[in-house]
């Protein structure tokens, strides 16, 4: 007999490798805007390597936020939501599951291939383990703090893009830090400690308190 | 176990749609109930499962120390709550982990016998999308078998199902009842339970 939250882990992942889609399509999508960067600055390899960080974090932001306005959506409109509101597992690990399998689908193929793109933004080797260390520290937290947003509008139709203009402004602190745990030692002698610290800490705030408001969120959603 | 319902008031979007209902299923017991569109069936449905807010009022199960209603309760709606994507025994087997519980008395099927007891065997290993809306209503039917839960809330249980499978059905019903277990059904159609209770709503 499995446990209830590891049937989810395992349906999510299902889902998702199913059904497809979420994984490519985030994919191509950060692939897309890392590449139009280096056409709207022009060929000065100096000022790319500079905004490189900035380049990929600015895509790995978008390219998370792509899909999560299905993370719940899609349950609510086929009924499982209702459902998972009537099982005896509390809803925010609930949420925590399937953030942490969407984190998984979504996030991580990102992180993974960051290294690949920074190339094509003239990231020197050591740069790239930064910035892909970073991602990997700040990505649970964007999902996490999306997840909120998705279930929020979780019973309004097209609410992908309120979704994102409620998202992304909570997502500046996350960013600062983490651009400056990518960027540190590239232009100014800023330490790479310190930043990559903040960024893991606001993660680990992301991952303690954001179930709970996205919980809360779809408990109301339902009516 | 005894399921109480004591004065109830619930409001949608402003409106007042139940007021000062109240009833008690014994187990062994089955409530129908009907009333034309709009009058609150699966209103009162969606309370007893937990989705909807209560205004005024209170559901209580027997003992201070039993779990909620929703946590007993099978809800059946008009969503399947099936993912299109995974097989009929896989979304079967989810909903036996995510719904077990631990008051559950009686026997759980597995999702393969569970399947059969709705002439779906051939079905188990088709993903959800392709199969016909009757098979899809069946298959989420079969969820009320693959995790023991004593109240099912059934919301239109015969839409789409064919004859066989709404004999099926009332057949599973009599079974459920005589394990003691209760049953709320919201439906225009005439269900095939002689000793229900009817529960009348007006508009």
């Amino acid at each position: 007999m499995r446990s209830a939250l590891a049937a989810l882990f395992w349906r999510e992942l299902g889902i998702a490798r199913r059904s497809g889609g979420g994984t490519s399509t985030g994919l191509v999508f950060f692939l897309v805007l890392a590449a139009i960067f280096p056409f709207a600055v022009g060929p000065d390899l100096n000022l790319l390597a500079r905004i490189g960080p900035a380049i990929l974090w600015i895509a790995t932001l978008l390219s998370t936020l792509l899909g999560l306005d299905r993370l719940f959506q899609a349950d609510h409109e086929d009924g499982s939501l209702d459902l998972m509101l009537t099982s005896e597992t509390p809803l925010e690990l609930i949420v925590l599951v399937k953030c942490a399998a969407h984190w998984l689908t979504t996030a991580l193929p990102l992180v993974v291939i960051a290294p690949l793109f920074g190339l094509a933004l003239a990231q020197e080797a050591p740069a790239l383990g930064r910035v892909t260390l970073s991602l990997f520290a700040g990505t649970p937290a964007l999902t996490l703090i999306g997840a909120v947003g998705a279930a929020v509008t979780v019973s309004l139709r097209r609410g992908g893009l309120l979704m994102a203009v409620l998202v992304l402004p909570l997502t500046i602190p996350v960013l600062i830090f983490g651009v400056s745990a990518a960027g540190a030692g590239a232009a100014d002698p800023v330490p790479f400690a310190a930043p990559f610290a903040i960024l893991c800490a606001l993660s680990l705030a992301a991952i303690a308190g954001a179930p709970f408001a996205a919980a809360a969120a779809l408990r109301y959603g339902g009516e | 176990m005894r399921l109480e319902v004591s004065d109830i008031r619930v409001e949608r979007g402003g409106r007042r749609v139940l007021d000062g209902l109240s009833f008690a299923l014994a187990p062994g017991e089955a409530l129908i109930v009907t009333g034309p569109n709009g009058a609150g069936k699966s209103t009162l449905l969606r309370v007893l499962a937990g989705l909807l807010p209560l205004k005024q009022g209170r559901i209580a199960i027997g003992g201070a120390e039993d779990p909620p209603c929703a946590e007993l309760a099978h809800y059946v709606g008009h969503a399947d709550g099936n993912k299109a994507s995974l097989t009929a025994a896989e979304n079967l087997s989810f909903w036996a982990a995510m719904l077990r519980s631990r008051q559950g008395r009686g026997t759980s099927l597995p999702p393969a016998e569970a399947l059969a007891a709705f002439a779906l065997a051939h079905a188990s290993d088709l993903p959800v999308a392709v199969l016909s809306a009757g098979q899809k209503r069946r298959v989420a039917l079969a969820r009320l078998l693959v995790a023991p839960r004593p109240i099912w809330l059934l919301d239109e249980p015969l839409n789409a199902l064919d004859a066989a499978s709404q004999a099926r059905l009332s057949h599973l019903m009599h079974d459920h009842l005589g394990q003691g277990g209760m049953i709320v059904a919201a439906t225009h159609s005439a269900l095939d339970l002689p000793n229900a209770r009817q529960l009348t709503l007006r508009q």
